[in-house]
């Protein structure tokens, strides 16, 4: 069997065994668990190969790659599937404890995999189409997650979500028919030799704002991202935090793929556009952040700004750029979502995330503390966590492009990012408790091991991908001239003809 | 033929959006599902309408002989319907949970993520 099938495998087995011990939450969370560990070891197996043997190849049925559905896994795809494997793993073990019993026995298990399922297959599809049957098995799992529990402002966040999430897969799935309509084929391979031998600007740029739309609502671009913080701080903390980190970097993801390979950002028009975006979202969000007065919330905005980060990386379309963007990448699923995880034990020590009603946190828990602004610091992007290097590779792109705007767009939203993360650190950890307020949460002592074991591996995460930034560097820049160079991907893909 | 498909998904398009602005949620469900038949529509359409000649291959023939209906939008369609149907009673569910919480279902009134905590 290929190894590219196994992630969309494990997850999917995963899924429907838990469908089928509705009664058991204990042997739910067995099996979830060894889902979840495999289809980290599978993952990181898959990119080794990926890295020794190059890219990988899967015909579904056997039909060659124009006709049926091929799976693809290049070094992008397979760095994709590993952090998601990290990402779902520690996830997980955090709700065992964080989510409430009956929270967790209404079908969170099937939909926790099944959007693990959605997720990875969108990373390794190499059929257009496919990539909008990928994006509604995570959209509908997504949906569920975020309204179960079915209070009123998570139905109201819900409405906003599902309908403008509707709305762009519609975009994309007019997109892929456009596409189809004008070359006569979904495969991406195929799709990108054909545009690349008869390019006719006029047709392809319509056909790709249409999908930048699409991509951009999914990953919160400027101006279509104010569903994003009505919505992320609504759900239990890890269903937000696996939704932070994960959900809109699939879109960031889709971005990237198709304007290496089928739309390559070489076009004076859509790089542009590409520019403003990038700069208009990095500000925009970074602004909303500051005006902000709870803890999801901020960190909610927040993850528009720092998309505009990877933008900017894209659309300099340089080799450093795309490295710089798919660094960031990884530094911010890990920051985000353990910045998410750190806000669900303020919640849960405190009773609240909203920053008037909490304070004297550093004082009560120094250790906690630490590692809190461990991870805001990397967020803001103080050396040597990962935050400085992803911003600092990003940047330089940036400046070796002669982008100076850009550079000085970034290093000012940088500081404004930190300004908003010391506004978390005045308020929440070093104020002293308000007195009309009395921050009884649940849980007074330490809080269990399953919440905090995850949070300490992230943490680590952050560092090691700081201290050892130069070998992921590497990697990033071996992927990004993997993807500037479609030939390879295309060659994989169609073989010799 | 083409012309007036082209002309009928533009409505669709148009009479989806307008009613996604409207204030009703009932609306804008019914939004949502114009704007993803006209979506289906065009993906029906893309590789162009032919009449009368289905993609069946002849008894005895080993290939299929032109002119023929592309079959490919026909299968994508099919999907896409499927799952806009899925969509649509997901979004009916939500819709009736959201009455029954809320007891509104003025879209003005959905403001309160945004503004209060």
């Amino acid at each position: 069997m290929s190894p590219l099938l196994l992630p969309l495998l494990v997850p999917f087995v995963a899924a429907v065994a838990c469908a089928f011990f509705q009664k058991s939450l204990k042997t739910q969370r067995t099996i979830s668990f060894i889902a979840a560990s495999f289809h980290l070891i599978a993952s990181c197996s898959l990119l080794q190969t990926i890295r020794t043997d190059g890219i990988q190849v899967y015909l579904n049925g056997g039909w060659p790659a124009r006709i049926g559905i091929a799976l693809v896994g290049d070094l992008f795809s397979g760095i994709m599937l590993v952090i998601t494997g990290l990402i779902s793993l520690t996830v997980l073990i955090y709700s065992f404890k964080e989510m409430d019993n009956k929270l967790q026995s209404r079908a969170y298990f099937p939909l926790f995999n099944f959007l693990m399922m959605g997720v990875n297959g969108s990373f390794i599809t190499g059929d257009m189409f496919n990539l909008y049957v990928w994006f509604e098995v995570m959209l509908l799992s997504s949906f569920i997650l975020l309204a179960m529990g079915k209070k009123a402002d998570q139905l109201e966040g819900s409405i906003k979500y599902v309908t403008i999430n509707l709305f762009s897969s519609i975009l994309f799935l007019s997109g892929a028919a456009i596409i189809y309509a004008k070359t006569g084929s979904l495969n991406m391979a195929d799709i990108a030799q054909i545009i690349a031998n008869s390019p006719d600007e006029k047709l392809l740029n319509s056909t790709a704002v249409l999908l930048l739309s699409s991509f951009g609502i999914k990953s919160a671009l400027f101006p279509m991202f104010l569903w994003l913080p009505a919505s992320y701080h609504t759900p239990a903390v890890s269903i937000s935090s696996l939704f932070a980190g994960l959900l809109t970097k699939v879109g960031v993801y889709a971005m990237i793929r198709t304007f290496t390979l089928i739309f390559p950002l070489n076009n004076g028009l859509l790089q542009d556009l590409f520019y403003v975006i990038a700069i208009l979202t990095m500000v925009v969000g970074v602004l909303c952040a500051a005006a902000q007065y709870e803890i999801r919330k901020i960190l909610s905005v927040h993850i528009v700004s720092q998309i505009g980060y990877m933008v900017l990386g894209i659309s300099l379309f340089t080799p450093l750029g795309i490295a710089g963007a798919i660094f960031y990448l990884l530094h911010n699923i890990i920051v985000k979502t353990n910045l998410f995880l750190l806000s669900g034990v303020i919640l849960r020590k405190k009773g609240s995330c909203e920053l008037k009603e909490i304070g004297g946190l550093y004082k009560s828990y120094p250790y906690f503390s630490t590692i809190f602004v461990l991870s805001a610091f990397a967020l803001a992007g103080i050396p040597p966590l990962s935050g400085f290097w992803a911003k600092f590779i990003v940047l330089k792109a940036a400046a070796d492009s002669k982008a100076y705007l850009l550079l000085g767009v970034g290093l000012a939203v940088g500081v404004v990012t930190l300004f908003s993360m010391t506004k978390i650190w005045a308020e929440a950890f070093w104020k002293k408790q308000p007195e009309e307020f009395p921050g009884e949460g649940i849980d007074t002592g330490t809080a269990p091991w399953q919440m905090m074991l995850p949070i300490l591996f992230l943490t680590l995460c952050t560092f090691g991908l700081g201290i050892f930034g130069e070998s992921i560097f590497q990697l990033c820049i071996e992927t990004s001239t993997q993807l500037l160079d479609p030939s390879q991907y295309i060659h994989a893909v169609l073989g010799d003809s | 033929m083409e012309t007036l498909i082209a002309i009928l998904i533009g409505i669709l398009f148009a009479g989806g959006v307008y009613c996604l602005l409207q204030r009703s949620l009932v609306r804008l469900v019914i939004g949502i599902m114009l704007i993803g038949q006209a979506a289906n529509l065009l993906t029906f359409a893309a590789s162009g309408l032919t009449r009368k000649h289905t993609a069946i291959i002849k008894s005895g023939a080993q290939t299929l002989e032109a002119p023929y209906a592309d079959p490919l939008p026909q299968a994508l369609v099919l999907t896409a319907i499927v799952i806009g149907f899925g969509f649509t009673a997901f979004c009916l569910a939500l819709l009736h949970r959201t009455y029954k919480t809320l007891g509104h279902d003025d879209l003005d009134k959905f403001n309160t993520t945004d503004t209060e905590k």
